[in-house]
């Protein structure tokens, strides 16, 4: 599969042994989409990720990021023009905040005031008050926060595309949705191309304007959610995508028993 | 105590020059290696493996053991460079296991976002992985900074002058001040040391301090470079250096040849004390020791393999001379005129209710007593053959400091020792010596031996010590070592006073 995407996959594939944990994986990210990738462990989906900025080197098949083959450039030099973000956030703890945001710019070698000027930028971008917590150390912040700095890293060379790892899976829910709908925002304003790794349904129904369902290493089907909603292509599609209905089913009948109650 | 305090800056120079010196080479060497097998597990094994047998060497033994092999390589094999290797390798160990422990603890997951925000492995490594492991290399810098100015105390009985030398000679001549202010400098300087690397890794706020540490090491670098490039620039004459072993009776000698050779030649000298007997004679043969005093017997059974009893005086003295001549071009400037021979000493009060005052009396006697011996006695071919000559099935041999000694066989603690003949101390403690009556134990003259270097471009040297030429007879030696060991004289005065009643 070759077209015009800014991200494609083409018959991507890696093993371990001779174990293939993704197994001939193709899709494309349109400029501006992102692309959520749902599944469960064990799934290659993280696999999968890792392997568009070189974090893994596929055993076969080809990334092209912006219309170029990523084996074509040194990782390092690929990596500063992709945001990478994940779940164990890891903030160096040995740098304050404004460092720990400025990293890639500064290995890029823009000039101080330039970097202060975007590390602000970035940290009101994630609604972060810059005078307040740009000097301290990382422990000194609440996960949430972590997290949003986490983000205002990737984001801090301007890149056009950004992998995300379960960025929020390890923040309490309502923390979670909070920086969940401060993505979408960010995300849509900046125009940046995204691939969201998540096994939460409803994180993928909110933030993908389309999902790729990955079961066992291979891509089982890809699509807006509508589509996906409307077609399933096999059970494992079908229940994925029931699981919400079917949590907010169970908790109807634990309130109706009166066990749930006040 | 002032003539022990006279010798500090010296001894504390060489300390600090060694232990500076071998500091930098082993986190050289462990940094680097530690960053590799961090990063390749498959060679933690065999790296730190390898690391901990050096550790498990005696220390003193690693020291020792490079003199042989930097020997058979032809290089300096006694002195500074056989102390400095010896300690390199004792400080790789915690620094490169606290390296490795660091640079492998560090999160994985930051790891990971380092090499995600496009580090090269580099930046990686010295931006990320290197910092957060800085506590832990310090704690292992810290180890090795204490561990090296401990062990080199050990330097001084491979030639290399130290703080030890105030250990090793104090405790041969029992002047524990000596030994006291030796211990006590080696222990000032590991905390200074230690505490300057701990002010260099402070993090945070402490950076006036760190630049005030900072400071302190380039300075004490600075110091430890000059001196010892000045110490081995090749213009400077090499002063003429004079060996002595681990007794008494050898340090007044190296005093009194000193002396002498600086009263008759204006030539200077330097002390080498305090090494084992076949290490001095390594380094003579080989040309790092120019002069010193061994006993004709001794080398009649070790360098040439013979046995006493063919022997007399005369012939073994020949025999040695000849065979040190062609051998190894060493000299023999001069005989001095007594024998220290090795002797078989006992309580003169047990020895008289037994009756006994010969060794071949002593084979029914034997399986009730123990025996004491120095470090290197009961392998030496002299025991062997008194062992054999009288059948001596002794219940008990024990090794120990022969300034103990004298005072084990007092106290009853053992009922044998093996005295030197010229020891004060076998009148000072009321011994008496059992005769040789079958000739197990060869003479032992003492000779003044003189490098094949030495006696080829100094002929005056050669000519300045011949004046000792017979002249230390036994009752004078006796006298010397007696002035030390018992009345507290200090070596270099009492060789001061018979070089006065020399002229």
């Amino acid at each position: 599969m070759t077209g015009d995407g800014m991200i494609e996959l083409e018959r991507l594939t890696k093993r371990y042994g001779g174990q293939a944990v993704v197994d001939d994986v193709s899709l494309s990210v349109a400029e501006g989409e992102l692309l959520a990738v749902l599944g469960g462990s064990g799934s290659g989906k993280t696999t999968t990720l890792k392997m568009i900025n070189r974090l893994i080197e596929p055993s076969s098949g080809a990334v092209r990021v912006g219309g170029d083959d990523v084996s074509g450039l040194p990782p390092h030099e690929l990596r500063r023009q992709i945001g990478y973000a994940f779940q164990q956030v890891g903030l160096f703890p040995h740098m304050s905040v404004a460092r720990n945001v400025g990293v890639t710019p500064a290995l890029l070698g823009w000039s101080e005031p330039d970097i202060r000027r975007r590390v602000d930028e970035l940290l009101d971008l994630v609604e972060l008050d810059p005078a307040e917590v740009r000097d301290r150390r990382p422990d000194q912040l609440s996960g949430g926060q972590q997290q949003r700095v986490g983000v205002a890293r990737a984001l801090a060379a301007a890149p056009r595309v950004m992998l995300l790892d379960e960025p929020f899976g390890a923040l309490d829910p309502l923390t979670r949705q909070r920086l969940q709908e401060s993505f979408a925002r960010i995300r849509r304003r900046l125009e940046v191309t995204a691939v969201f790794v998540t096994h939460d349904m409803v994180e993928a129904l909110v933030l993908g304007d389309r999902i790729a369902v990955m079961r066992e290493g291979r891509l089982v089907q890809i699509g807006p959610p509508a589509a996906l909603m409307r077609s399933p292509a096999d059970d494992y599609v079908r229940q994925l995508l029931d699981t919400p209905c079917r949590d907010a089913r169970l908790v109807d009948s634990l309130l109706a028993s009166g066990d749930g109650g006040p | 105590m002032t003539q022990q305090l006279a010798l500090l800056p010296e001894y504390l120079t060489a300390h600090l020059q060694l232990t500076l010196a071998a500091l930098l080479c082993s986190a050289a060497v462990s940094l680097p290696a530690g960053v590799a097998v961090a990063r390749a597990g498959w060679l933690e094994r065999p790296v730190l493996g390898a690391a901990a047998v050096i550790q498990t060497v005696p220390s003193l033994a690693l020291l020792a053991a490079m003199v042989p092999l930097l020997a058979a390589l032809g290089v300096q094999s006694i002195g500074f460079l056989p102390a400095f290797i010896g300690l390199t390798l004792y400080g790789v160990l915690p620094i490169l296991r606290n390296t490795v422990t660091g640079v492998a603890g560090v999160d994985p997951a930051l790891t990971e976002a380092a090499r995600a925000v496009g580090m090269t492995p580099w930046q990686q490594l010295r931006r990320v992985e290197l910092p957060l492991a800085m506590p832990v290399i310090v704690a292992g810098l810290r180890t090795a900074t204490v561990w090296t100015v401990g062990v080199a105390t050990l330097s001084t009985p491979v030639g290399a002058t130290s703080l030890g030398n105030y250990i090793f000679s104090g405790l041969q001549t029992r002047n524990y001040a000596s030994v006291l202010v030796g211990c006590a400098a080696a222990a000032g300087l590991a905390l200074v040391l230690d505490g300057l690397v701990r002010c260099l890794a402070a993090d945070g706020r402490g950076r006036r301090r760190r630049a005030a540490a900072a400071a302190g090491v380039a300075a004490l670098y600075l110091y430890a470079g000059l001196t010892l490039a000045a110490d081995l620039a090749p213009g400077r004459s090499r002063p003429v250096t004079i060996g002595a072993k681990t007794f008494t009776e050898q340090y007044v000698l190296a005093h009194l040849m000193g002396g002498l050779i600086e009263e008759e030649t204006g030539r200077e000298t330097v002390q080498l004390q305090s090494l084992g007997s076949m290490v001095l004679f390594d380094a003579l043969a080989a040309g790092d020791v120019d002069v010193y005093v061994d006993y004709s017997g001794t080398l009649w059974a070790n360098e040439l393999g013979r046995d006493a009893a063919e022997a007399d005086r005369a012939a073994v003295l020949a025999g040695v001379e000849a065979h040190l001549r062609d051998t190894y071009g060493i000299v023999v400037a001069a005989t001095l005129g007594f024998e220290n021979a090795y002797a078989v000493a006992m309580r003169a009060d047990g020895a008289r209710a037994r009756g006994l005052t010969r060794l071949s009396e002593l084979a029914p006697l034997a399986p009730q007593l123990s025996m004491g011996g120095d470090y290197e006695f009961f392998s030496r071919p002299e025991w062997t053959a008194i062992r054999d000559v009288y059948g001596l099935g002794l219940r008990e041999l024990r090794t120990m400091d022969p300034a103990l000694m004298y005072q084990a066989a007092a106290q009853g603690a053992v009922d044998l020792i093996s005295a030197f003949t010229t020891d004060g101390r076998i009148a000072a403690y009321d011994l008496t010596l059992l005769e040789d009556d079958r000739g197990a134990i060869p003479p032992y003259d003492a000779v003044v031996l003189v490098s094949a270097r030495l006696a080829r471009e100094a002929p005056d040297v050669l000519a300045a010590l011949g004046r000792l030429d017979g002249a230390i007879d036994a009752p004078a030696m006796r006298r010397m070592n007696l002035e030390v060991d018992e009345r507290g004289g200090d070596p270099a005065e009492v060789a001061a006073d018979f070089l006065r009643g020399l002229r």
